[in-house]
């Protein structure tokens, strides 16, 4: 699959970060996870967290995000996170 | 009979049969028994003795699972702590039962020793695991040293009265109460759900639900008391994940709560049938609304539901029959297998059908009362129908129609049952109130598709540039994460009664109008 630039990358990630920050750790930034820190296992977004997520990827990205790649694999650190946005934006632009 | 029983038997006459499934590790009956065997020991050598209690603070892990039979097998009572506790209500738990040790993980040594200082409990062990491919944190003793220890559990000399688990609840005053159970109580409860729910050996049982949670305990304690095998996951936050994790292991067993029925409400993709290993559904902690109903039974074709009620005090007390469920779709069913209940008046006596009364149990399952509180205790459990037994007032109005099914209606108290936990209001007022930026604030619950209810705050704010965030962010450093408030109004004042009493009803009203 297609990857996005690493700017564009950079810049989902900075983006779902902020978004993280301002919705489940209440704009205390000193705690935001590191880029490959799992979400789930250090309880920064919980089971109903990650439906915020996922709404807000769909909002923010403008793609729907199939039951099926609602995965850690996608969604569980903000690396995988950017790099499935990425692949899923560039190739609907492809 | 003792809860370690169930494992040490069915190690003799399973062993090489997987128990359970965790954090990637799966251990067989003889595995899960001899780690817990070796753990036992070595809690007793850093001193843990019979009757004592010993906490588990972790998440859904295997080393959770061990250190629960292990404090078992060292004479001592074990009790779970929700992972997200932060450190002062932690200190508060210490205080409140003194614990000979905590078992922990890694991530949250720091918490467990902070409490430890706050309550000034310097004779607590702290047993944890090791971080990511380093050391157990210092001023903690190493889980790994400790399974590796060479010896055989103490002959504690325990038998089924005595406590096996202390598991804290929250309590309408705002503090946590730590409920007592007996060996005997847990087997007896653990007996009459296997029984409804037609547990067996070949039963492979997926939960999502925490360890801490009682209805997420038992699901552990069930499936080695049968012999079956418990996949245990760390949440639902993937539901596709845990899916996937059912079909590799052909699941025959999922306890959900209504929350995550409506999580998968949303779902597009699901294919009815898509988990043909499932046997049965169980639901509590809140009633399912009918729409879930219909779609589970549309994913699930070939699974029994059972709609179950229960509360800490006891574990469970009704079960819908799945035959009834298009009957009496929002019953909860009748008492499960020997225990009672009753619906009763304002006086104690039986309530007529369809007349709201507080519903009582009576059985083998009922809780031996609230660790160090005699108060609350005697407010629970109150005498019975014979002058020599004591029966569990729930704080819970029901409503039993023509046939006997019940149904649940409301709490008597103020206590909101979100995400299927409780949570006593004034224990998140007390945390509000402790920010010097509000005057004044009262907490409540509002109805929500997903959490059942929300907890909402409503605040005086005597620092004007306070906003929504600092309050909530305020909350989470303090509470455990169901309690944080999902939204915070600010007021000139709060709503009160004729009487000049702040009202949580007025202000639920003033943001959900009344139905």
């Amino acid at each position: 699959m297609e990857r996005g630039s690493s700017e564009m990358i950079d810049t989902i990630r900075d983006s779902v970060r902020d978004f993280i920050v301002e919705n489940f750790l209440f704009g205390d930034a000193a705690h935001a996870p590191a880029d490959d820190e799992s979400l789930i296992e250090n309880d920064i977004v919980d089971s109903t967290g990650i439906l915020e997520l996922v709404a807000f990827i769909e909002e923010s990205f403008g793609f729907s995000v199939a039951d099926a790649d609602i995965v850690p694999a996608n969604l569980d650190t903000l690396d995988r996170i950017a790099a499935f946005v990425a692949g899923r934006t560039s190739a609907a632009a492809a | 009979m003792r809860m370690e029983c169930f494992l040490t038997d069915n190690a003799r006459r399973l062993g090489g049969k997987t128990a359970l499934v965790a954090g990637g590790r799966r251990l067989t009956y003889a595995e899960l028994d001899a780690l817990s065997d070796r753990l036992a020991a070595g809690l007793a050598a850093c001193g843990v003795r019979r009757d004592d209690r010993v906490l588990v603070f972790a998440d859904n892990s295997w080393e959770a699972a061990v250190a629960i039979y292990a404090a078992l097998k060292a004479g001592a009572a074990f009790s779970p702590i929700n992972p997200s506790t932060k450190a002062d209500k932690l200190a508060y738990i210490v205080g409140n039962c003194r614990p000979a040790a905590i078992v922990t993980q890694a991530r949250l040594a720091a918490v467990a020793a902070e409490a430890r200082a706050i309550a000034g409990a310097e004779g607590m062990t702290i047993v944890s695991t090791e971080a990511r491919g380093g050391a157990a944190p210092d001023g903690t003793v190493s889980f790994s040293r400790l399974l590796a220890t060479d010896a055989a559990p103490p002959a504690h000399g325990g038998i089924d009265v005595d406590l096996g688990m202390l598991i804290y609840t929250s309590g309408s005053t705002g503090r946590p109460k730590g409920v007592m159970m007996t060996h005997r109580n847990m087997d007896a409860a653990s007996h009459s759900i296997t029984t409804l729910l037609e547990n067996r050996e070949d039963d492979v049982i997926v939960s999502v639900l925490p360890l801490a949670f009682n209805y997420g305990l038992y699901q552990l304690l069930m499936a080695i008391r049968v012999g079956a095998t418990l996949v245990l996951e760390k949440s639902f936050a993937f539901p596709q994940a845990v899916f996937e994790r059912m079909r590799e292991e052909g699941a025959t067993g999922f306890p959900l709560v209504p929350t995550m029925s409506a999580m998968m409400l949303q779902m597009r993709d699901l294919a009815p049938g898509f988990l043909p290993s499932l046997r049965y559904i169980t639901n509590t902690a809140a009633t399912l609304p009918p729409t879930h109903i219909a779609q589970l039974r549309a994913l699930f074709p070939q699974a029994k539901i059972y709609s179950m009620y229960g509360l800490t005090e006891c574990k469970r007390c009704t079960c819908l029959p799945p035959e009834e469920l298009d009957r009496r779709p929002g019953s909860v069913g009748i008492a499960i297998p020997n225990t009672e209940v009753f619906v009763v008046d304002d006086e104690g006596r039986p309530a007529a059908a369809g007349t709201a009364g507080e519903l009582v149990v009576r059985g083998p399952h009922v809780m031996q009362g609230y660790w160090g509180d005699p108060e609350a205790t005697a407010q629970a459990l109150r005498p019975g129908f014979h002058p020599w037994e004591k029966v569990l007032y729930t704080g819970d109005l029901f409503r039993a129609d023509e046939d006997g099914f019940l149904y649940f209606i409301a709490r008597k108290d103020d206590i909101i049952k979100t995400r299927g936990e409780k949570v006593a209001p004034r224990e998140v007022e007390a945390v509000l109130h402790a920010h010097p930026g509000i005057a004044d604030a009262v907490v409540f619950g509002v109805a929500d598709a997903i959490l059942g209810h929300a907890v909402a705050a409503m605040v005086v704010a005597a620092d004007p540039a306070l906003t929504e965030r600092d309050v909530i962010r305020h909350c989470a450093a303090r509470l455990e994460d169901y309690m944080v408030p999902k939204s915070v109004e600010f007021r000139a004042e709060l709503p009160k009664t004729d009487t000049g009493k702040v009202s949580r009803r007025l202000a639920a009203e003033t943001v959900e109008p009344a139905q």
